[in-house]
Protein backbone atom coordinates (compact mmCIF):
# COMPACT_ATOMS: atom_id res chain seq x y z
CA UNK A 1 0.00 0.00 0.00
CA UNK A 2 1.48 3.41 -1.50
CA UNK A 3 0.64 6.13 1.59
CA UNK A 4 2.16 9.60 1.97
CA UNK A 5 4.39 10.22 4.79
CA UNK A 6 2.62 12.08 7.41
CA UNK A 7 1.98 15.64 7.35
CA UNK A 8 -0.32 18.51 8.74
CA UNK A 9 -3.30 19.56 6.73
CA UNK A 10 -4.45 22.96 5.91
CA UNK A 11 -7.29 24.44 4.00
CA UNK A 12 -6.52 28.05 2.45
CA UNK A 13 -9.38 30.48 2.71
CA UNK A 14 -7.45 32.84 0.28
CA UNK A 15 -4.21 33.29 -1.63
CA UNK A 16 -3.33 35.22 0.79
CA UNK A 17 -3.85 33.12 3.54
CA UNK A 18 -2.19 30.00 1.24
CA UNK A 19 0.73 32.63 0.78
CA UNK A 20 1.19 33.26 4.60
CA UNK A 21 0.95 29.94 5.30
CA UNK A 22 4.14 29.03 2.96
CA UNK A 23 5.53 32.17 4.05
CA UNK A 24 5.81 30.87 7.49
CA UNK A 25 6.14 27.75 6.78
CA UNK A 26 9.07 27.65 3.71
CA UNK A 27 10.50 24.89 2.27
CA UNK A 28 8.41 22.47 4.58
CA UNK A 29 5.32 23.51 2.71
CA UNK A 30 3.89 22.53 -0.21
CA UNK A 31 0.43 23.50 -2.32
CA UNK A 32 -1.67 20.83 -3.38
CA UNK A 33 -4.46 21.46 -6.26
CA UNK A 34 -5.33 18.90 -8.64
CA UNK A 35 -2.71 16.62 -6.37
CA UNK A 36 -2.06 13.84 -9.73
CA UNK A 37 1.53 15.54 -9.65
CA UNK A 38 2.52 15.86 -6.18
CA UNK A 39 0.56 12.87 -3.98
CA UNK A 40 2.06 10.11 -6.29
CA UNK A 41 5.84 12.26 -5.59
CA UNK A 42 4.74 11.40 -2.10
CA UNK A 43 3.74 7.76 -2.27
CA UNK A 44 7.22 7.61 -3.91
CA UNK A 45 8.43 9.81 -0.99
CA UNK A 46 10.00 11.79 -3.59
CA UNK A 47 8.86 14.50 -1.86
CA UNK A 48 8.00 14.79 1.57
CA UNK A 49 6.38 18.24 2.67
CA UNK A 50 5.51 18.41 6.87
CA UNK A 51 2.51 20.57 5.54
CA UNK A 52 -0.24 20.35 2.46
CA UNK A 53 -1.88 23.31 1.77
CA UNK A 54 -5.08 22.89 -0.15
CA UNK A 55 -5.70 25.58 -2.47
CA UNK A 56 -8.90 23.90 -4.19
CA UNK A 57 -11.51 26.34 -2.20
CA UNK A 58 -9.93 28.77 -4.28
CA UNK A 59 -12.23 28.87 -7.46
CA UNK A 60 -12.91 32.12 -7.49
CA UNK A 61 -9.26 33.84 -6.78
CA UNK A 62 -7.62 31.14 -9.18
CA UNK A 63 -10.23 29.38 -11.91
CA UNK A 64 -10.75 31.31 -14.52
CA UNK A 65 -9.90 31.45 -18.39
CA UNK A 66 -9.88 35.61 -19.12
CA UNK A 67 -9.83 37.22 -22.55
CA UNK A 68 -8.99 40.84 -23.20
CA UNK A 69 -8.17 42.21 -26.58
CA UNK A 70 -4.49 41.37 -26.38
CA UNK A 71 -4.18 38.25 -23.97
CA UNK A 72 -5.53 35.70 -22.66
CA UNK A 73 -5.43 35.03 -18.88
CA UNK A 74 -6.03 31.63 -17.09
CA UNK A 75 -6.12 30.89 -13.47
CA UNK A 76 -3.88 28.36 -11.94
CA UNK A 77 -6.03 26.58 -10.47
CA UNK A 78 -8.25 26.03 -13.54
CA UNK A 79 -8.37 22.31 -14.71
CA UNK A 80 -7.71 20.49 -17.76
CA UNK A 81 -11.07 19.47 -18.20
CA UNK A 82 -11.70 23.35 -18.35
CA UNK A 83 -8.76 23.76 -20.75
CA UNK A 84 -10.05 21.65 -23.23
CA UNK A 85 -13.64 22.20 -22.99
CA UNK A 86 -12.80 26.04 -23.81
CA UNK A 87 -14.00 26.71 -27.20
CA UNK A 88 -13.16 30.39 -27.06
CA UNK A 89 -9.57 29.04 -26.02
CA UNK A 90 -9.54 26.12 -28.68
CA UNK A 91 -10.52 29.26 -31.51
CA UNK A 92 -7.76 31.55 -30.34
CA UNK A 93 -4.96 28.77 -29.23
CA UNK A 94 -5.80 25.10 -30.59
CA UNK A 95 -2.48 23.51 -29.58
CA UNK A 96 -4.53 23.68 -25.76
CA UNK A 97 -6.99 21.38 -26.88
CA UNK A 98 -4.62 19.28 -29.33
CA UNK A 99 -2.80 18.75 -26.44
CA UNK A 100 -5.68 18.73 -23.22
CA UNK A 101 -7.39 16.06 -25.26
CA UNK A 102 -3.95 13.66 -25.52
CA UNK A 103 -3.10 14.58 -21.48
CA UNK A 104 -3.75 11.90 -18.59
CA UNK A 105 -7.72 10.87 -19.10
CA UNK A 106 -10.80 12.39 -18.69
CA UNK A 107 -10.83 11.36 -14.98
CA UNK A 108 -7.44 12.60 -14.23
CA UNK A 109 -8.56 15.52 -16.62
CA UNK A 110 -10.79 16.37 -13.72
CA UNK A 111 -8.57 17.01 -11.28
CA UNK A 112 -5.23 18.27 -12.68
CA UNK A 113 -4.45 22.02 -13.17
CA UNK A 114 -2.54 24.20 -15.53
CA UNK A 115 0.03 26.12 -12.10
CA UNK A 116 -0.04 21.93 -10.99
CA UNK A 117 1.58 21.15 -14.08
CA UNK A 118 3.59 24.31 -14.88
CA UNK A 119 4.95 24.24 -11.16
CA UNK A 120 5.92 20.32 -11.33
CA UNK A 121 8.12 21.24 -14.33
CA UNK A 122 8.17 17.51 -15.87
CA UNK A 123 10.30 17.71 -18.74
CA UNK A 124 7.82 14.91 -20.28
CA UNK A 125 5.22 17.28 -19.22
CA UNK A 126 3.18 18.64 -21.81
CA UNK A 127 1.50 22.02 -21.05
CA UNK A 128 5.04 23.37 -20.45
CA UNK A 129 5.95 23.41 -23.58
CA UNK A 130 2.73 24.51 -24.92
CA UNK A 131 2.55 27.50 -22.90
CA UNK A 132 6.79 28.38 -23.97
CA UNK A 133 5.59 27.71 -27.81
CA UNK A 134 2.91 31.00 -26.99
CA UNK A 135 5.33 32.65 -24.96
CA UNK A 136 3.29 32.75 -22.29
CA UNK A 137 4.30 34.72 -18.92
CA UNK A 138 3.41 33.38 -15.40
CA UNK A 139 2.22 35.55 -12.60
CA UNK A 140 4.14 34.33 -9.21
CA UNK A 141 2.99 36.23 -5.89
CA UNK A 142 4.15 36.25 -2.77
CA UNK A 143 3.50 38.81 0.49
CA UNK A 144 5.55 41.70 -0.59
CA UNK A 145 3.12 41.22 -3.76
CA UNK A 146 3.37 39.91 -7.57
CA UNK A 147 5.81 39.75 -10.51
CA UNK A 148 5.62 38.28 -13.83
CA UNK A 149 8.05 36.33 -15.30
CA UNK A 150 8.55 34.92 -18.78
CA UNK A 151 7.80 31.13 -19.42
CA UNK A 152 11.78 30.61 -20.58
CA UNK A 153 12.66 32.04 -17.28
CA UNK A 154 10.07 29.94 -14.76
CA UNK A 155 11.71 26.74 -15.46
CA UNK A 156 15.01 26.27 -14.45
CA UNK A 157 15.16 22.67 -15.09
CA UNK A 158 13.71 19.25 -14.45
CA UNK A 159 11.27 19.71 -12.04
CA UNK A 160 12.38 23.59 -10.94
CA UNK A 161 10.93 26.94 -10.95
CA UNK A 162 11.12 30.17 -10.53
CA UNK A 163 8.25 29.79 -7.99
CA UNK A 164 10.63 30.27 -4.68
CA UNK A 165 9.47 29.13 -1.27
CA UNK A 166 6.91 31.50 0.26
CA UNK A 167 5.98 31.96 -3.26
CA UNK A 168 3.05 31.03 -5.45
CA UNK A 169 1.85 30.48 -9.22
CA UNK A 170 -1.66 32.49 -9.57
CA UNK A 171 -1.85 33.22 -13.31
CA UNK A 172 -0.73 32.08 -16.78
CA UNK A 173 -0.63 34.89 -19.56
CA UNK A 174 -0.68 34.69 -23.00
CA UNK A 175 -0.14 37.16 -25.48
CA UNK A 176 -2.72 37.24 -28.33
CA UNK A 177 -1.20 37.87 -31.75
CA UNK A 178 -2.54 38.47 -35.56
CA UNK A 179 -1.94 36.01 -37.92
CA UNK A 180 -0.97 33.32 -35.68
CA UNK A 181 -1.80 29.89 -34.86
CA UNK A 182 -0.39 26.60 -33.11
CA UNK A 183 -0.69 23.12 -33.16
CA UNK A 184 0.58 19.89 -30.85
CA UNK A 185 1.38 16.45 -31.56
CA UNK A 186 2.02 13.73 -29.58
CA UNK A 187 3.16 9.76 -29.37
CA UNK A 188 1.60 7.43 -26.60
CA UNK A 189 1.75 4.02 -26.04
CA UNK A 190 -1.66 4.51 -24.39
CA UNK A 191 -4.27 6.55 -23.28
CA UNK A 192 -3.02 8.94 -20.18
CA UNK A 193 0.76 7.41 -20.67
CA UNK A 194 3.11 10.10 -20.97
CA UNK A 195 4.70 10.91 -23.98
CA UNK A 196 7.08 8.75 -26.07
CA UNK A 197 7.70 12.49 -27.22
CA UNK A 198 5.44 15.31 -28.07
CA UNK A 199 6.06 18.76 -29.97
CA UNK A 200 3.99 21.88 -29.92
CA UNK A 201 4.51 24.79 -32.12
CA UNK A 202 3.06 28.13 -32.96
CA UNK A 203 3.65 31.01 -35.65
CA UNK A 204 3.06 34.47 -36.32
CA UNK A 205 2.72 34.97 -39.97
CA UNK A 206 3.63 38.04 -42.24
CA UNK A 207 1.87 37.67 -45.51
CA UNK A 208 3.64 34.87 -46.84
CA UNK A 209 6.51 34.33 -44.69
CA UNK A 210 7.12 33.30 -41.42
CA UNK A 211 7.71 36.28 -38.91
CA UNK A 212 8.24 34.01 -35.87
CA UNK A 213 7.88 30.65 -34.85
CA UNK A 214 8.48 28.88 -32.10
CA UNK A 215 8.92 25.05 -31.69
CA UNK A 216 9.06 22.71 -28.45
CA UNK A 217 9.61 19.34 -27.42
CA UNK A 218 8.43 16.93 -24.48
CA UNK A 219 9.86 13.94 -23.04
CA UNK A 220 13.55 14.05 -25.08
CA UNK A 221 15.51 16.23 -23.05
CA UNK A 222 15.98 18.73 -20.44
CA UNK A 223 14.87 22.76 -21.40
CA UNK A 224 13.67 21.76 -24.84
CA UNK A 225 9.44 23.79 -24.39
CA UNK A 226 11.58 26.21 -26.85
CA UNK A 227 14.41 24.98 -29.23
CA UNK A 228 15.75 28.57 -30.12
CA UNK A 229 17.93 27.35 -33.46
CA UNK A 230 14.52 26.21 -34.72
CA UNK A 231 13.08 29.86 -34.33
CA UNK A 232 16.15 31.46 -35.94
CA UNK A 233 15.63 29.23 -38.96
CA UNK A 234 11.82 30.16 -39.05
CA UNK A 235 12.02 34.01 -38.92
CA UNK A 236 11.27 35.58 -41.96
CA UNK A 237 11.04 32.08 -44.02
CA UNK A 238 8.42 31.45 -46.16
CA UNK A 239 6.88 28.11 -45.23
CA UNK A 240 7.32 24.83 -47.49
CA UNK A 241 8.46 21.22 -46.90
CA UNK A 242 11.96 21.73 -47.40
CA UNK A 243 12.04 24.58 -44.49
CA UNK A 244 9.87 22.10 -42.29
CA UNK A 245 12.59 19.34 -43.24
CA UNK A 246 15.20 21.01 -42.10
CA UNK A 247 13.15 21.94 -38.93
CA UNK A 248 12.97 18.53 -38.18
CA UNK A 249 16.62 17.81 -38.76
CA UNK A 250 17.36 20.74 -35.90
CA UNK A 251 14.72 19.28 -33.28
CA UNK A 252 16.70 16.13 -34.20
CA UNK A 253 19.84 17.65 -33.50
CA UNK A 254 18.86 19.20 -29.96
CA UNK A 255 16.52 15.88 -28.36
CA UNK A 256 18.77 14.22 -26.05
CA UNK A 257 16.40 11.60 -25.24
CA UNK A 258 16.99 8.27 -23.01
CA UNK A 259 16.56 4.54 -24.02
CA UNK A 260 13.82 3.47 -21.48
CA UNK A 261 10.91 1.27 -21.65
CA UNK A 262 8.72 3.76 -23.62
CA UNK A 263 11.60 3.08 -26.67
CA UNK A 264 15.10 3.58 -27.96
CA UNK A 265 17.04 6.88 -28.03
CA UNK A 266 17.07 6.67 -31.91
CA UNK A 267 13.20 6.21 -31.91
CA UNK A 268 12.32 8.86 -29.71
CA UNK A 269 14.57 11.24 -32.35
CA UNK A 270 12.85 10.11 -35.34
CA UNK A 271 9.87 11.18 -33.17
CA UNK A 272 10.95 14.49 -32.40
CA UNK A 273 12.28 14.96 -35.97
CA UNK A 274 8.72 14.07 -37.78
CA UNK A 275 6.34 15.63 -34.46
CA UNK A 276 8.10 18.86 -34.86
CA UNK A 277 7.77 18.83 -38.78
CA UNK A 278 4.14 17.37 -37.90
CA UNK A 279 3.08 20.29 -35.71
CA UNK A 280 4.88 23.27 -37.25
CA UNK A 281 2.89 22.10 -40.56
CA UNK A 282 -0.36 22.12 -38.96
CA UNK A 283 0.17 25.56 -37.32
CA UNK A 284 0.74 27.07 -40.50
CA UNK A 285 -2.10 25.45 -42.38
CA UNK A 286 -3.95 27.07 -39.24
CA UNK A 287 -2.66 30.37 -39.68
CA UNK A 288 -3.17 30.74 -43.37
CA UNK A 289 -6.50 29.84 -43.36
CA UNK A 290 -5.89 26.06 -44.84
CA UNK A 291 -6.68 24.15 -41.88
CA UNK B 1 -8.08 14.84 12.29
CA UNK B 2 -12.48 14.73 11.58
CA UNK B 3 -13.30 14.45 8.11
CA UNK B 4 -16.69 15.06 7.45
CA UNK B 5 -18.81 14.77 3.99
CA UNK B 6 -22.21 13.78 2.28
CA UNK B 7 -21.52 10.26 1.68
CA UNK B 8 -24.37 8.29 -1.15
CA UNK B 9 -26.56 11.14 0.79
CA UNK B 10 -25.85 10.80 4.48
CA UNK B 11 -24.15 13.30 6.27
CA UNK B 12 -20.91 10.89 8.13
CA UNK B 13 -17.90 12.05 10.30
CA UNK B 14 -15.03 10.14 11.25
CA UNK B 15 -11.57 10.03 12.17
CA UNK B 16 -8.49 9.50 10.00
CA UNK B 17 -4.98 11.32 9.65
CA UNK B 18 -4.79 13.39 6.96
CA UNK B 19 -2.41 11.32 5.31
CA UNK B 20 -5.20 9.26 4.72
CA UNK B 21 -6.06 8.64 0.34
CA UNK B 22 -10.00 8.50 0.04
CA UNK B 23 -9.55 5.05 -1.46
CA UNK B 24 -8.70 3.56 2.01
CA UNK B 25 -10.93 6.30 4.05
CA UNK B 26 -14.25 4.58 2.36
CA UNK B 27 -12.90 1.35 2.47
CA UNK B 28 -11.19 0.96 5.91
CA UNK B 29 -12.87 3.42 8.03
CA UNK B 30 -16.27 3.20 6.31
CA UNK B 31 -16.20 -0.32 5.62
CA UNK B 32 -17.34 0.89 2.08
CA UNK B 33 -15.36 -1.56 -0.31
CA UNK B 34 -17.61 -1.55 -3.35
CA UNK B 35 -14.72 0.65 -4.41
CA UNK B 36 -11.86 -0.85 -5.22
CA UNK B 37 -7.96 -0.67 -4.82
CA UNK B 38 -6.35 -0.96 -7.78
CA UNK B 39 -2.88 0.20 -9.37
CA UNK B 40 -2.26 2.81 -6.54
CA UNK B 41 -0.97 4.93 -9.68
CA UNK B 42 -4.25 6.74 -11.28
CA UNK B 43 -3.94 4.89 -13.92
CA UNK B 44 -6.44 1.88 -14.11
CA UNK B 45 -9.83 3.81 -12.35
CA UNK B 46 -11.35 0.96 -10.35
CA UNK B 47 -11.10 3.79 -7.53
CA UNK B 48 -13.38 6.22 -9.26
CA UNK B 49 -16.25 7.85 -7.18
CA UNK B 50 -17.33 11.11 -7.51
CA UNK B 51 -16.67 14.01 -5.67
CA UNK B 52 -19.09 16.62 -6.02
CA UNK B 53 -20.17 14.83 -9.13
CA UNK B 54 -17.46 14.73 -11.16
CA UNK B 55 -15.17 11.07 -11.27
CA UNK B 56 -12.21 11.25 -9.54
CA UNK B 57 -9.31 8.91 -8.76
CA UNK B 58 -9.30 8.20 -4.98
CA UNK B 59 -6.01 6.76 -4.65
CA UNK B 60 -4.77 10.16 -5.81
CA UNK B 61 -7.27 12.26 -3.67
CA UNK B 62 -6.91 12.36 -0.11
CA UNK B 63 -9.89 12.27 2.05
CA UNK B 64 -9.09 15.36 3.57
CA UNK B 65 -10.15 16.89 0.39
CA UNK B 66 -13.29 15.60 -0.19
CA UNK B 67 -14.54 16.63 3.98
CA UNK B 68 -17.42 19.54 3.17
CA UNK B 69 -17.86 17.80 0.06
CA UNK B 70 -20.65 15.79 -1.66
CA UNK B 71 -19.11 11.83 -2.47
CA UNK B 72 -20.71 9.15 -3.98
CA UNK B 73 -19.57 5.93 -4.33
CA UNK B 74 -20.76 2.48 -6.32
CA UNK B 75 -22.67 1.68 -3.12
CA UNK B 76 -24.85 5.01 -3.81
CA UNK B 77 -25.91 3.68 -7.38
CA UNK B 78 -28.84 2.22 -6.21
CA UNK B 79 -31.91 3.98 -5.50
CA UNK B 80 -35.11 2.97 -3.58
CA UNK B 81 -36.53 2.37 -7.07
CA UNK B 82 -33.88 -0.10 -7.48
CA UNK B 83 -30.64 -0.86 -9.51
CA UNK B 84 -29.20 2.36 -11.40
CA UNK B 85 -30.17 1.53 -15.13
CA UNK B 86 -25.66 1.32 -15.32
CA UNK B 87 -25.77 -1.75 -12.99
CA UNK B 88 -28.79 -3.00 -14.58
CA UNK B 89 -27.04 -2.59 -18.44
CA UNK B 90 -24.05 -4.43 -16.65
CA UNK B 91 -25.80 -7.77 -15.85
CA UNK B 92 -28.19 -8.10 -18.95
CA UNK B 93 -24.79 -7.69 -21.24
CA UNK B 94 -22.19 -9.26 -19.56
CA UNK B 95 -19.96 -6.11 -18.51
CA UNK B 96 -17.87 -7.72 -16.15
CA UNK B 97 -16.14 -11.02 -16.13
CA UNK B 98 -13.48 -10.60 -13.26
CA UNK B 99 -15.13 -7.78 -11.20
CA UNK B 100 -12.15 -5.69 -10.08
CA UNK B 101 -13.02 -2.68 -12.57
CA UNK B 102 -16.50 -2.53 -12.37
CA UNK B 103 -17.22 -0.22 -9.43
CA UNK B 104 -15.02 2.53 -11.72
CA UNK B 105 -16.47 1.44 -14.75
CA UNK B 106 -19.74 2.33 -13.13
CA UNK B 107 -19.30 5.19 -11.71
CA UNK B 108 -18.08 6.37 -14.92
CA UNK B 109 -20.61 5.47 -16.66
CA UNK B 110 -22.96 6.71 -14.60
CA UNK B 111 -21.49 10.29 -15.18
CA UNK B 112 -20.80 9.94 -18.42
CA UNK B 113 -24.74 9.44 -18.97
CA UNK B 114 -25.79 12.69 -16.51
CA UNK B 115 -23.67 15.15 -18.84
CA UNK B 116 -24.64 12.92 -22.19
CA UNK B 117 -27.60 10.79 -22.46
CA UNK B 118 -27.18 9.26 -25.75
CA UNK B 119 -22.91 8.87 -26.63
CA UNK B 120 -21.60 7.52 -29.20
CA UNK B 121 -19.16 4.16 -28.96
CA UNK B 122 -16.48 6.96 -29.75
CA UNK B 123 -17.65 8.63 -26.89
CA UNK B 124 -17.82 6.08 -24.41
CA UNK B 125 -14.45 4.74 -25.52
CA UNK B 126 -12.65 8.32 -24.31
CA UNK B 127 -15.01 8.10 -21.05
CA UNK B 128 -13.69 5.36 -19.75
CA UNK B 129 -10.24 5.62 -21.40
CA UNK B 130 -8.84 5.90 -17.98
CA UNK B 131 -9.97 3.22 -16.79
CA UNK B 132 -8.67 -0.51 -17.55
CA UNK B 133 -10.41 -3.86 -17.49
CA UNK B 134 -7.94 -7.01 -17.48
CA UNK B 135 -10.16 -8.79 -18.84
CA UNK B 136 -10.48 -6.97 -21.64
CA UNK B 137 -14.09 -6.83 -21.72
CA UNK B 138 -14.15 -3.86 -23.37
CA UNK B 139 -16.59 -4.86 -26.07
CA UNK B 140 -19.17 -5.53 -23.48
CA UNK B 141 -18.66 -2.71 -20.82
CA UNK B 142 -19.50 -0.39 -24.38
CA UNK B 143 -22.60 -3.00 -24.63
CA UNK B 144 -23.63 -2.21 -21.00
CA UNK B 145 -23.55 1.48 -21.39
CA UNK B 146 -25.12 1.72 -24.58
CA UNK B 147 -27.94 -0.50 -22.74
CA UNK B 148 -28.50 1.64 -20.08
CA UNK B 149 -28.31 4.81 -22.39
CA UNK B 150 -30.97 3.04 -24.64
CA UNK B 151 -33.13 2.41 -21.17
CA UNK B 152 -33.09 5.85 -19.98
CA UNK B 153 -34.13 7.63 -22.95
CA UNK B 154 -36.75 4.89 -23.35
CA UNK B 155 -38.01 5.91 -19.88
CA UNK B 156 -37.64 9.70 -20.89
CA UNK B 157 -39.71 8.95 -23.83
CA UNK B 158 -42.20 6.86 -22.36
CA UNK B 159 -42.60 9.65 -19.50
CA UNK B 160 -42.92 12.59 -21.99
CA UNK B 161 -45.58 10.69 -24.13
CA UNK B 162 -47.62 9.77 -20.78
CA UNK B 163 -50.55 11.39 -20.22
CA UNK B 164 -50.39 14.20 -17.03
Amino acid sequence: MQVPAPFEYERATSVDHAIALMERLGDEARVVAGGHSLIPMMKLRLAMPEYLIDINDLVDELQYIRFTDTEVRIGALTRHQQLLESDELAAVFPIFRDAEKVIADPVVRNRGTLGGSLCQADPSEDLSAVCDALEASCVIRNTSGERVVEMHDFHRGPYETAVADGEMLTEVRIPIKPNSSSAYHKVERRAGDWAVASAGAAVTMDGDVIADGRVGLCAVGPNLTNVQPISDALRGQAPSEELYARVGEIAAANASPQTDTRGTAAYKTHLAKELAVRSLRVAVARATGQA
Amino acid sequence: MEISMNLNGEDITAEAEPRTLLVHFLRDNLGLTGTHWGCDTSNCGTCVVWVDEEPVKSCTHLAAMASGHRVKTVEGLETAEGLDPVQEGFIQCHGLQCGYCTPGMMMTARALLDKNPDPSEEVIREAISGQICRCTGYSTIIRSIQWAASKERETAVTLEGSPA
